[in-house]
């Protein structure tokens, strides 16, 4: 690819969804377009640079949306899992003893099986939860990964990183070459569009945000401005829970780290300045 | 350095998981068939078994029935690997004493994602998207 090919890209990606590249992201530029601009019936990125400066807005989506979806396994990293079994339930099956629910938000679920993680883990503590309301809330900027995560279904290869065969015994049926995660596991995870860029004040309060490895693509200002709203909306001893490569650290003061519990943080009491989405917000995907 | 017993009757399967098991930083012993397997572990007891089902002389279910009876013979991490890949096969493999299950084909982030599920080797750094 070339360098003018590369930074129009960037650029679009940019201004289209807030993703920021650093300039070294050639590879997995290819890696996701590629197969993207085949499918087009078009031979290189060169040439699927060339259709989108002649204005398709259908394949800048199909870019956005390529470029966006990331790749995501059951208990991805296992720790923040461990973490919320361990920390997080524990706290608040305590401090919500009176009100006897709680809201969970997986603010970037990709094909779901973030929150379904969640849900067999909320299913393996069950005797604790008697009586208990848990609401799981899945969004994510494509409608694609959204659908696919509705219907539950994994391919074996899925099934089998990260996800304990005891668990899948337990929770998936097979469905021809397929896995498909039980329906009572899927009605405990509500799905909806939603991109971080544009307001989600509406989602409600939530005791724990799971907003892992999506931040990562957004530039500075936009973290610290996704990060001020995401205060706003939790509960002041709510759980927020980050990608392994991700901080609040040097961005912003409105959550602090947990000691000795990498990637866990909580609300710091410190006021956002971030009232709305950032001026002259990004176009949304599908939009 | 720790030992995976690889039990498979195909050569090529034996290749492609003593690769990747020894990129995992095992040291590999292998068997053809649930009764070589037994034999070994007799003399000494691996860490960890990977264990193909279906095979001559003597199967891989057979095996881990036989393995578990042995003096010490609850130590090891058996993950079977196998072409099985029903959920009833799993279940007696589950209620056979297993520890794992992979469902062939098979690859690299497979076998790291269940040996580190069972303990046999520590979480891989966190890595970013």
């Amino acid at each position: 690819m070339n360098q003018p090919d590369y930074e129009f890209l960037r650029k679009l990606l940019r201004d289209k969804s807030g993703l920021d590249l650093s300039a070294d992201k050639q590879y997995l530029i290819e890696s996701r377009l590629l197969p993207l601009a085949r499918k087009a019936g078009l031979a290189s990125i060169s040439d699927l640079v060339q259709k989108l400066k002649d204005g398709s807005s259908t394949l800048i989506s199909q870019v956005v949306e390529a470029m966006t979806t990331n790749e995501t396994f059951f208990f991805r990293d296992k720790v923040p899992f461990d973490h919320f079994r361990d920390v997080i339930m524990p706290e608040l099956l305590k401090a919500r003893a009176n009100r006897k629910s709680i809201r969970i938000w997986c603010a970037a679920c990709s094909t779901g099986q973030e929150p379904y993680s969640l849900a067999m883990s909320l299913k393996e503590m069950s005797g604790a939860l008697s009586g208990w309301r848990v609401e799981i809330v899945a969004t994510d900027l494509s409608q694609e990964v959204l659908e696919k995560s509705k219907a539950g279904l994994y391919s074996q290869f899925e099934v089998q990183r990260g996800l304990p065969i005891q668990l899948l015994v337990k929770y998936f049926k097979q469905a021809g070459e397929l896995w498909q995660i039980n329906s009572d596991v899927r009605g405990m995870v509500q799905h909806r569009q939603l991109n971080l860029l544009h307001d989600f004040s509406q989602l409600g309060t939530f005791d724990v945000v799971f907003c892992r490895n999506v931040l990562i693509y957004f530039d500075q200002d936009t973290k610290i401005n996704i990060f001020g709203r995401l205060a706003k909306l939790m509960e002041p001893d709510g759980f927020l829970v980050l990608g392994a490569a991700e901080t609040v650290v040097g961005l912003t003061d409105v959550f602090k780290p947990l000691a000795d519990r990498r990637g866990l943080y909580r609300p710091s009491g410190v006021a956002s300045t971030a009232k709305a989405p950032l001026p002259g917000a990004r176009v949304a995907v599908g939009n | 350095m720790k030992t995976c017993l690889v039990v498979d009757d195909s050569s090529v399967v034996r290749k492609i998981a003593r690769r990747i098991l020894e990129e995992l930083g095992f040291s590999v012993v292998e068997a053809e068939d649930g009764e070589q397997a037994l034999e070994l572990c007799t003399k000494s007891l691996p860490d960890a078994i990977l264990l193909d089902w279906n095979m001559p002389v003597m199967d891989g279910y057979d095996f881990l029935g036989r393995l578990r009876r042995m003096p010490g013979g609850e130590t090891p991490k058996v993950v079977f690997c196998t072409t099985e890949n029903d959920i009833d096969h799993i279940s007696r493999a589950l209620n056979a004493g297993a520890n794992e299950y992979i469902m062939k084909p098979f690859d690299k982030e497979i076998v790291a994602a269940k040996f580190q599920e069972v303990g046999l080797i520590q979480a891989l750094s966190a890595e970013s998207a």
